[in-house]
């Protein structure tokens, strides 16, 4: 905290007016005209803390090489990564920049801890020490945690959910642990040997609690991580004194803890049952070579192409397949050229669709489909039953008529009635199951053709077909 | 100045200023449509990037060799934090921009 002295005194205004930004930002972004303004502001506000604290605090001008040095390093990685990241890698990105703020506020709370503890033979103030080790733990777990989130969407590693033997207990015992050594080390000694121990448990914990989570689940435990690294900044704004960093970290932590009730919500789950559930073990992966032995019908692009072209309404239903294979562009101008012919053509999102929320809306605003085409789930769902020709493209789970049914792991998860649809025409790069590892009946309905192939590739046989029909 | 010895005050004040601000974070995110919900994640965490400034602080009283090669990895994550998250998050912003004629919606 600032000596009240003039420089004190601006501080403190330096922090409140970072924190109203902070808090516009967020507001803004709750419309897409004001987004973009909002981001920029917020970035200003933070340009603003960042810049004041270099100058204004004691000491820093002496080590101004430490700031220079990380501050260049971080910021040509962190443009790097952001500009060169492919729309459809942004999920990953997002788990990595998390990861990196979780770690900054472990290693904070960890300086702040070596500086004080063992030095005086009393024990240190327990708010000090309580915030500390709270950031400690919350800022590792967000480390490992976002690090194997990454690693899952991006496919380093596995995206099934990899349950260790003896999980729950592994899990137990951690906790356990924990708890322990954390009321030891802030009631009884402010042992360093200890502390370290307690990081390193929790560095552990955050790599045990995302191994068992499926990669379909993968964009609520980036939400997670997201406000846990909030919780564990507002701990460190705690232990420094420092109000804009007590205010963004809280802010942060209660929008993202929020942010992730309403993902788990769009899947009808709580999220107890997303974290400790093993989506896709029940049953999934023994069943999964089924769907293969099922007869599935086989269309070619031209006739699909007729269907749609002299349809009164078609539905476009994307999902991951279209944002891995890129087809956003032809997509667009798929949807083009059947509004020309006089097509009725809206897209039907599922709050899940792809990796992220919103995510498909990002890569189709993209391609400049105009957004009053989009409609969400509830909006659309009752318009299938009166359309000509619903095109799934590399959607597969959040089409997946069992969901409707008891007994299947995505039971009860709502889904686009796209089976209501006169025709189904399904775009998939496969025969195998999706992202959830569950068979798909809707693949093998009557009503349903398929068309198989990278989604690119496909969607522009589409727009060929269509020119000629 | 001591983070070690914090006046009650000052900590009452932080308490205040923790549950007021949960309760801003609460009520501006339950009115996000979901299209936007990505960006925000990703806004938001941005806005956690703020944690470099502690990294700076640490930085500032940094003397031994451990201290300071804390002070350097928590300034440079804490960069890329902050940089990256609101480089990436104007990225996917831009895309939302109105198309100018806005053709194509016949």
């Amino acid at each position: 905290m600032p000596e009240l002295d003039g420089i004190g005194v601006a501080t403190f205004f330096v922090w409140l007016l970072g924190s109203v930004t902070f808090i516009i930002a967020l507001k803004f972004l709750a419309s897409p005209s004001t987004a973009r303004r909002g981001n920029q502001l917020g970035a200003a506000g933070m340009a603003l803390v960042i810049v004041w604290t270099f100058v204004s605090v004691e000491g820093m001008l002496a080590n101004w090489w430490i700031i220079v040095v990380g501050g260049v390093i971080g910021s040509v990685a962190g443009i790097l990564g952001a500009r060169r990241v492919p729309m459809t890698a942004m999920p990953q990105m997002v788990a990595i920049f998390n990861g990196a703020g979780g770690g900054a506020a472990a290693v904070v709370a960890i300086a702040e801890f070596l500086e004080f503890a063992g030095h005086e033979s009393e024990l240190l103030p327990l708010p000090f020490v309580i915030a500390t080790l709270a950031g400690a733990v919350i800022g590792s777990v967000a480390l490992t945690g976002s690090i194997i989130a990454f690693g899952k969407l991006q496919g380093i590693v596995t995206a099934s959910p990899y349950m260790l033997p003896g999980q729950r207990i592994i899990t137990a015992v951690l906790f356990v642990a924990l708890l322990g050594l954390a009321v030891y080390v802030a009631a009884f000694e402010n042992s360093v040997p200890l502390f370290l121990l307690y990081v390193g448990l929790a560095l552990i914990t955050g790599v045990v609690l995302v191994m068992p989570i499926g990669g379909a689940d993968m964009p609520v435990v980036v939400s997670l991580l997201n406000s846990y690294t909030g919780i564990a900044v507002a701990a460190s704004g705690f232990v420094l004194s420092n109000y804009a960093l007590l205010i963004a970290g809280t802010l942060v932590g209660a929008s993202g803890a929020i942010l992730t009730q309403l993902m788990c919500r769009a899947m009808n789950r709580s999220l107890f049952n997303v974290l400790f559930a093993g989506f896709g073990t029940g049953g999934g992966p023994a069943t999964a070579g089924a769907e293969g032995d099922e007869p599935l019908r086989e269309i070619s692009a031209d006739d699909a192409a007729v269907l749609m072209a002299y349809g009164k309404r078609v539905i476009i239903v994307p999902g991951y397949g279209m944002a891995v294979a890129q087809a956003q562009g032809p997509v667009r101008e798929l949807m083009d050229l059947l509004v020309d012919k006089g097509v009725d053509v809206q897209f039907a999102i599922h709050p899940v669709a792809g990796r992220m929320p919103g995510h498909m809306n990002v890569l189709l605003a993209e391609a400049n489909v105009p957004y009053d085409r989009l409609k969400e789930m509830d909006e659309i769902n009752d318009d299938f039953a009166d359309t000509d020709v619903a095109l799934v493209i590399g959607a597969n789970d959040v089409v997946n008529p069992l969901a409707r049914e008891e007994g299947s792991p995505i039971s009860g998860m709502p889904i686009l009635n796209v089976d209501e649809a006169q025709h189904v025409i399904v775009l998939k790069r496969g025969r195998g199951t999706g992202f959830a590892g569950i068979p798909n009946p809707l693949f093998s309905s009557e009503k349903t053709s398929m068309l198989f192939g990278d989604a690119k590739p496909s969607v522009e046989a589409l727009v060929s077909g269509i020119k000629q029909a | 100045m001591d983070p070690t010895t914090m006046s009650a005050f000052a900590l009452l004040a932080a308490l205040f200023i923790l549950v007021l601000a949960a309760f801003v974070g609460y009520e501006i995110v339950s009115k996000v449509p979901t299209m936007l919900h990505t960006p925000l994640m990703s806004g938001a965490n941005a806005v956690h990037g703020v944690i470099v400034v502690g990294a700076m602080l640490v930085a500032a009283t940094a003397e031994g060799p451990l201290r300071i090669v804390l002070a350097l990895i928590g300034v440079t994550l804490g960069t890329i934090n902050v940089v990256g998250g609101f480089v990436v998050t104007d990225r996917m912003l831009e895309m939302f921009r109105k198309r100018p004629g806005a053709g194509g919606r016949g």
